[in-house]
């Protein structure tokens, strides 16, 4: 039945065992009835079709913060858009590339953006490698976006570098290019193969419908670069994140990924594909089931994890809210300044005291060059602060997928047993038969079928052992890195904190001795 | 329901320290004044009750009018206004700028943000609703202070004005212990005052158009014009300015409350820093909270207060003008009388008046008009050498703070 459901995905290496088989033996889709929810889906792994759809960051966390435990179907559907972009390429062979150079983000993002972005993320590796004994060293870098093909088929391809010394990799330094949608390829295959046997697989980037769009229509203005700038650092912390996963990092589409020139086009990320209806349907049943299933948990490790991952993501999400927050009126408050310094520039020139006059143009002055230090500010607060939480607060999402995988893993192990029983109570009811002729051949089908099953329950016994050996490793590993990346990123805020502050004082020492002048 | 006492004297604040030291005893913020010793006027203290603040004003004077050489009256906003407004009636005072009044006390933004804060205390933990409490508390004083302050200025500009400071009423508003039993304006006068405006605005159009032979005059009618427009732009993008810098402060505030909240929550290694950086941020916002304050005092206030002593000057030059034109029309009724024949000791006479009348204004305005950019000069420079004074002080403190928080936190990895 589950090969009937699911159509091979494309681009597969290979039919491996760790096809996802949730729907498995079928026991609870047939109560989903309906794909209608309001809601677009939280930012879940089993990424979202076509890079048009879903809303952006910011709107993404207020629903999610609303999000109703109760609520069937707040994790089952995604909204799809009839006009999914890339719908005629499955048809067509793909658009001959014109490509056009977007003007590079270098020019683009306001003074400090970029660099900063990169700086902070680099410094990230460079911890990495200097604390741990084994071998991981490797840089990728997520650069020069491009745009390429025009209209609403166009697409915005990157340039991934990967520099390492490690052995595994066939040179020690390989360019590809890609585009997003080979990145949501990558962690769907990732997803499928890890996620249900308990591997904390980093959540892609999100979709934005707004954001591309604007960018296929070629709106060249400060959003629509800021939003490409944005998502080349989000696809580069993303690969970082996967990488640094020992597992992750040796899967071969990781590998084929860095390093292979062309990608087969991963169409199995659109909504309106087979397997993206397949991904619809399952999560509907996921839901469901995460309401039925009450586990018997007599490991009080995993109670308590829980208990904590649960109370980490509602803090985390109430800090990004803030954090955002002030994002958003340190923004206000740079355009403000700077409108305020225009205006007591015209105040200068009208004053006919010549002497305030000048101190007046002087503190216009002043107050630019501040304006100019709260935007640098914000685009801080944006891209070390903001962001690691947006990613943590994705991440914990993932964490929270694994412990379902577990619960489900026991469930069907605990359903697999039930079945046994009944057979069993079967086979002794057969004693009873009144049809002698046909007792014998029943007989040998229930004893068949009996040991298949005690061969099941075996297999589902070992399999949540495995999950919950391997969740507690991964857990760790989750609980290290986001020590070390929560510690980094703070001090790195700090700095930049008191680099604000050192200006300010520059400034307004410069200006003082204006003021005093005034006769 | 909110019943607040702040005493002004020197040293005897106890609220919190939003206004600066020099702030501080009679000398006004925003006006640059010599201190007197014939007449030092300054409010002692000032009660806030539900719907209206009640100002001690207190006065010391070598003067023989007054029958003590110290006393204290209690004064209510409305009885300001109509001291102003007895001076912009007064036809004597036409040549000089009258200070402008004090604006009305204006504590219902406030109230509304403390009702609502009552009402929600429901959904916020404990110490999230005291930490509001006691901004908002905060947010109140301040604009208290500022009231007050606003009406002493205006006390003691009329008390520095070498002719205003003789004027009985104003004797008698220091003096007379009773209620002046100033009612505020009713309707059929609140309509009254409306449609004079509107008459003097249309006026003071004309008179505006007609060329002034006097180049001092011409000069500072065209610069008080812009001067006007320009201050007014700046004192409303200085409050926006602000009102950002403001709601910064609050968002560093609730992230300081939820990284609390995480420190304590966590139990890896980054629970010390989530703690640490939560304290730093609670004393940053702090300061940051600060700054915009003495933006606000500093800046703002200083725009608004010459914005409504730039119309003063403004309403100076309209009647000036307008006695310019009474005074050419009287003379070509004189003749045309002259011409007719016809009453012309009249015309004579009521030419004679509006020149004198002129000639007066004339004299006293230019001084007056001297002594305002004198006035302005000074009192920017104090302003602007305070600000920047404190802008430092505020990034000095939080550059300390920031840093040993990095120490810290640095020497702990």
């Amino acid at each position: 039945m589950a090969a009937e459901m699911e159509p091979p995905p494309l681009g597969d290496a290979g039919q491996t065992d760790f096809r996802e088989i949730e729907d498995g033996e079928g026991f609870f889709v047939s109560t989903v009835t309906t794909l209608e929810s309001p809601e677009p889906s939280s930012p879940d792994p089993p990424s979202m079709p076509a890079e048009g759809i879903s809303t952006n960051g910011p709107k993404q966390e207020d629903i999610s913060l609303d999000d109703d435990p109760e609520d069937l179907f707040a994790e089952a559907t995604e909204e799809v858009s009839l006009d999914s972009p890339e719908r005629e390429p499955i048809l067509s062979d793909g658009p001959s590339p014109a490509i056009t150079p977007v003007t590079p983000t270098a020019m683009l993002t306001p003074r400090m953006g970029l660099g900063t972005a990169e700086m902070f993320e680099r410094s990230l590796d460079e911890i990495e490698e200097d604390d741990s004994g084994d071998t991981f060293d490797m840089h990728i870098a997520v650069s020069d976006p491009e745009k390429v093909g025009d209209g609403m088929n166009a697409y915005m391809g990157y340039k991934v570098t990967t520099k390492t010394s490690m052995t595994i990799f066939s040179k020690n330094e390989t360019t590809v290019r890609r585009r997003f949608s080979d990145f949501l390829g990558l962690h769907s295959k990732l997803a499928s193969r890890y996620l249900h046997i308990g591997y904390i697989v980093p959540p892609a980037p999100e979709k934005s419908i707004v954001g591309m769009t604007k960018v296929k229509v070629g709106k060249e203005d400060l959003s629509s670069a800021e939003f490409v700038e944005k998502r080349r650092s989000a696809l580069e912390r993303y690969l970082m994140r996967t990488v640094k996963h020992p597992i992750l990092l040796k899967d071969p589409d990781v590998m084929m990924f860095l390093e292979s020139s062309e990608l087969p086009r991963a169409v199995s990320t659109q909504a309106l594909s087979g397997a993206g209806i397949l991904r619809m349907v399952n999560k509907a049943a996921d839901a469901v089931n995460k309401m039925t299933i009450k586990m018997n948990e007599s490991d009080a490790w995993f109670e308590e994890k829980h208990q904590q991952f649960e109370n980490l993501d509602l803090q985390l999400r109430k800090l990004h809210a803030s954090v955002e927050c002030l994002v958003c009126h340190r923004k206000e408050l740079s355009v403000n300044t700077a409108s305020f310094a225009k205006s007591a520039a015209m105040l200068g020139n009208s004053e006919d005291h010549t002497a305030l006059s000048r101190a007046l143009s002087q503190l216009a002055e002043v107050e630019e060059k501040i304006d100019q230090l709260h935007q640098d500010q914000a685009y801080a607060d944006f891209y070390l602060f903001s962001e690691l939480l947006g990613d943590y607060v994705r991440l914990i999402t993932a964490v929270k997928g694994v412990f379902d995988h577990r619960m489900k893993t026991w469930s069907k192990w605990q359903d697999t047993q039930l079945l046994l029983q009944k057979k069993r109570e079967a086979e002794s009811k057969l004693q009873f038969a009144n049809k002698p002729d046909k007792l014998q051949q029943a007989q040998d089908e229930i004893k068949e079928e009996i040991e298949e099953l005690e061969g099941k329950v075996q297999q589902g016994e070992k399999d949540f052992e495995l999950i919950s050996k391997t969740i507690r490793k991964e857990v760790s590993r989750f609980e290290k890195e986001r020590v070390k990346d929560f510690k980094v990123v703070i001090i790195k805020y700090l700095e930049s904190l008191v680099q604000t502050q050192q200006q300010l004082i520059k400034y307004w020492e410069a200006f003082l001795p204006e003021a005093k002048a005034i006769a | 329901m909110w019943l607040t006492h702040v005493v002004l004297c020197q040293g005897l604040d106890d609220g919190p320290d939003f206004l600066s030291e020099e702030d501080r005893g009679p000398r006004a913020v925003n006006v640059d004044l010599q201190t007197d010793a014939t007449l030092q006027v300054d409010i002692s203290d000032a009660l806030s009750e539900r719907d209206k603040v009640k100002f001690t004003v207190h006065t010391k004077s070598t003067l023989p009018n007054f029958k003590q050489n110290e006393f204290s009256v209690v004064r209510q906003h409305e009885e300001f206004i109509w001291l102003h407004d007895s001076f912009v009636e007064n036809e004597e005072y036409a040549g000089y700028i009258i200070p402008p009044a004090p604006p009305r006390p204006d504590f219902d933004a406030s109230r509304e943000k403390l009702q609502k804060l009552g009402e929600g205390e429901g959904s916020m933990t404990k110490e999230e609703f005291t930490k509001m409490k006691q901004e908002l508390e905060a947010e109140y004083l301040a604009i208290f202070k500022k009231t007050v302050a606003m009406h002493e200025v205006f006390l003691c500009r009329v008390a520095a004005h070498p002719v205003l400071r003789k004027d009985l009423n104003f004797h008698v508003f220091l003096e007379y212990n009773q209620d002046l039993s100033v009612r505020g304006k009713n309707k059929r006068e609140k309509m009254e005052d409306f449609f004079k405006n509107v008459v003097k605005s249309a006026d003071g159009v004309l008179v505006a158009g007609v060329k002034d032979v006097d180049d001092f005059f011409e000069h500072e009618k065209t610069f008080l014009l812009e001067y006007h427009n320009r201050v007014k732009d700046a004192s409303a993008k200085s409050d926006r300015m602000i009102r950002s810098h403001k709601s910064a402060a609050d968002d560093i505030n609730r992230i300081a409350s939820t990284l609390y909240t995480l420190g304590t929550q966590d139990s890896t290694d980054v629970c010390k820093f989530f703690l640490k950086v939560s304290e730093l941020f609670e004393k940053t916002r702090k300061i940051e909270a600060r700054v915009a304050a003495d933006e606000d005092l500093k800046l703002a206030d200083l725009l608004k207060y010459y914005l409504r002593e730039s119309q003063a000057a403004k309403d100076l030059l309209y009647r000036r003008g307008r006695a310019l034109v009474d005074y050419e029309n009287a003379n070509k009724a004189l003749d045309r009388a002259r011409a007719k024949n016809k009453d012309v000791l009249q015309a004579e006479t009521s030419q004679q008046v509006c020149c004198q009348k002129f000639e007066k204004i004339s004299e006293s305005a230019k001084q007056e008009l001297i002594d305002f950019k004198t006035r302005r000069v000074a009192a920017f420079r104090k302003n602007l050498v305070e600000l920047a004074e404190l802008e430092l002080k505020h990034a000095k403190g939080n550059l300390q703070l920031l840093q040993s928080c990095l120490g810290v936190l640095k020497g702990d990895t």
